[in-house]
């Protein structure tokens, strides 16, 4: 075991924290949490998560910055809104968890040879090029990113079922107007930091 | 005949290829065609809004500017462009200054969104404007004794639809009782199947998969029928490494509401995509060949 510091001290905790998640998310109710835990037993991946979800609004809160985006616990989120429809003071949970997510790739915080995070980052790179997404090209970036070759391996063989009914192709998909696609992502960036 | 805009999205055209196949010939069949958006782009499911939200924004403005164009009145199968279309069509109508800014960026590309298109599930439209009678008229072929569990999933149901509850939603069930085909009280309806997780970190996907199954088993279903692409590919992938992991056999295939339709409307099983399914049908076909009696 390595040892290190264990308690996060006062001054490392960042107080800007709560009112970045709250602009990022759209959601201010954050501050009506109870913490009565409903969402993290409304929670399907709660047990596998470093940090419950009921924790991370806590930490979210409490300014807790850098555990938060460092946390395994956003993308863990299958993001099927079960806790944002329980939650007795209707806190936009997975909206909190899909703007922790954004900035953990902002600030490069988040756990970086972890599948998810880059499949997001695959599928965020070819959809913006092409318009349209193709599995077997996600697929390859995401081994590229991850630099790990065994899970893509270890599809082959569903691979080939899919390609034998039918359901999967090496075909590249696209929208005829990559062009205008492009534009109007160019405009928009400008558009958000146009203030 | 009535016109409802169609929009399929990506995964209805690659792995639920078997999801339009049966969906436009059912809808055909019962006085409803569906016209698909000129270039239609993907709306970034639930990757693009963890990386940038004004770019996914963005996505979806193009889409409902398209449809808007076209034909106010959107049909979207797919459970995660349906939440996401109706996610944004909530925020670019909504006023805010951040919306503006994406309408303006969509302006200038000449694409206008105006907020004026109703995001609508294919079960909606069966369900509260078609109508059950209508359904029941048209089977040729009724399903009887076949055990269906109604796998809703997440994304429809949660947390934009109208039309049925988060929690307890009946609209699959019922239509699938409309068929003649009896509809099982499945409690595992909403819960996740991991969505994007599964095909990624087998120790999540296997346990919330046989979650699902063994649901499913205890209930004594023939079949699962879902509306989502994602679960319908999680359950199928998962069976292989649940039954291997917990030493049981929890093989039940997994269809899409549509392909159950069609059958029973009488179109034929190679219209209806169901060689494309990754679990056997045989045990299916016999119960259906024998009404459901040779228990």
């Amino acid at each position: 075991m390595k040892i290190q510091e264990a308690v996060t001290f006062e001054g490392d905790l960042n107080r800007d924290f709560a009112q970045e998640i709250r602009t990022r998310s759209g959601c201010h109710e954050i501050d009506l949490c109870i913490q009565c835990g409903t969402c993290s037993s409304a929670c399907p991946c709660a047990a596998f998560m470093d940090y419950t979800p009921r924790k991370i609004i806590s930490m979210i809160k409490n300014g807790f910055k850098e555990e938060t985006l460092k946390s395994f616990t956003p993308w863990l989120c299958a993001s099927c809104y079960s806790c944002q429809v329980r939650c007795p003071s209707e806190i936009k949970i997975t909206d909190i968890m899909y703007a922790v997510k954004r900035m953990a790739v902002e600030e490069k915080t988040y756990p970086a040879r972890f599948s998810i995070p880059n499949m997001d980052k695959a599928m965020h790179e070819i959809l913006t090029t092409f318009g349209r997404s193709s599995e077997v090209w996600l697929m390859l970036n995401m081994a590229l990113k991850t630099r790990k070759p065994m899970p893509l391996l270890k599809m082959i063989p569903l691979g080939m079922g899919l390609m034998k009914t039918g359901r999967m192709s090496i075909k590249l998909e696209t929208i005829k107007q990559r062009r205008q696609l492009r534009r109007l992502l160019k405009a928009v960036k400008e558009e958000e930091n146009n203030d | 005949m009535i016109d409802y805009a169609y929009y399929p999205g990506c995964s209805v055209k690659s792995s639920a290829k078997h999801y339009e196949e049966s969906i436009l010939p059912v809808f055909r069949e019962l006085g409803v065609n569906l016209n698909e958006i000129e270039d239609w782009n993907c709306c970034g499911a639930t990757a693009t809004p963890s990386v940038d939200k004004s770019k996914t924004a963005a996505l979806n403005g193009r889409i409902l500017a398209l449809a808007e164009k076209d034909n106010g009145n959107l049909i979207v199968p797919c459970a995660a462009c349906y939440l996401s279309l109706k996610k944004y069509h909530l925020f670019l109508s909504g006023g805010s200054e951040e919306a503006q800014k994406t309408l303006n960026a969509l302006k200038t590309q000449g694409l206008e969104y105006k907020g004026g298109v109703q995001v609508k599930h294919p079960l909606e439209v069966l369900t509260a404007e078609i109508g059950l009678d209508k359904i029941k008229d048209r089977v040729t072929r009724p399903l009887s004794g076949l055990r269906v569990a109604s796998y809703y999933g997440c994304q429809v149901v949660r947390p934009y639809a109208d039309f049925d509850d988060a929690e307890d939603p009946t609209t699959m069930d019922n239509v699938i009782a409309a068929l003649g085909a009896e509809p099982v009280d499945y409690s595992a309806k909403t819960r996740c199947c991991g969505g994007a997780l599964t095909a990624n970190i087998d120790e999540v996907g296997i346990e919330l998969n046989y979650l699902l199954l063994k649901e499913a088993k205890r209930k004594h279903a023939d079949v699962f029928v879902t509306l989502c692409p994602l679960c319908l590919f999680n359950l199928e992938i998962s069976q292989k490494k649940v039954n291997k992991k917990y030493k049981q056999d929890l093989h039940t295939p997994v269809l899409f509401f549509s392909q159950l339709m069609g059958l029973a409307f009488g179109l034929s099983k190679e219209s209806m995509g169901f060689q494309r399914s990754l679990i056997p049908l045989d045990a299916m076909w016999n119960k259906i060949e024998s009404g459901g009696s040779n228990e």
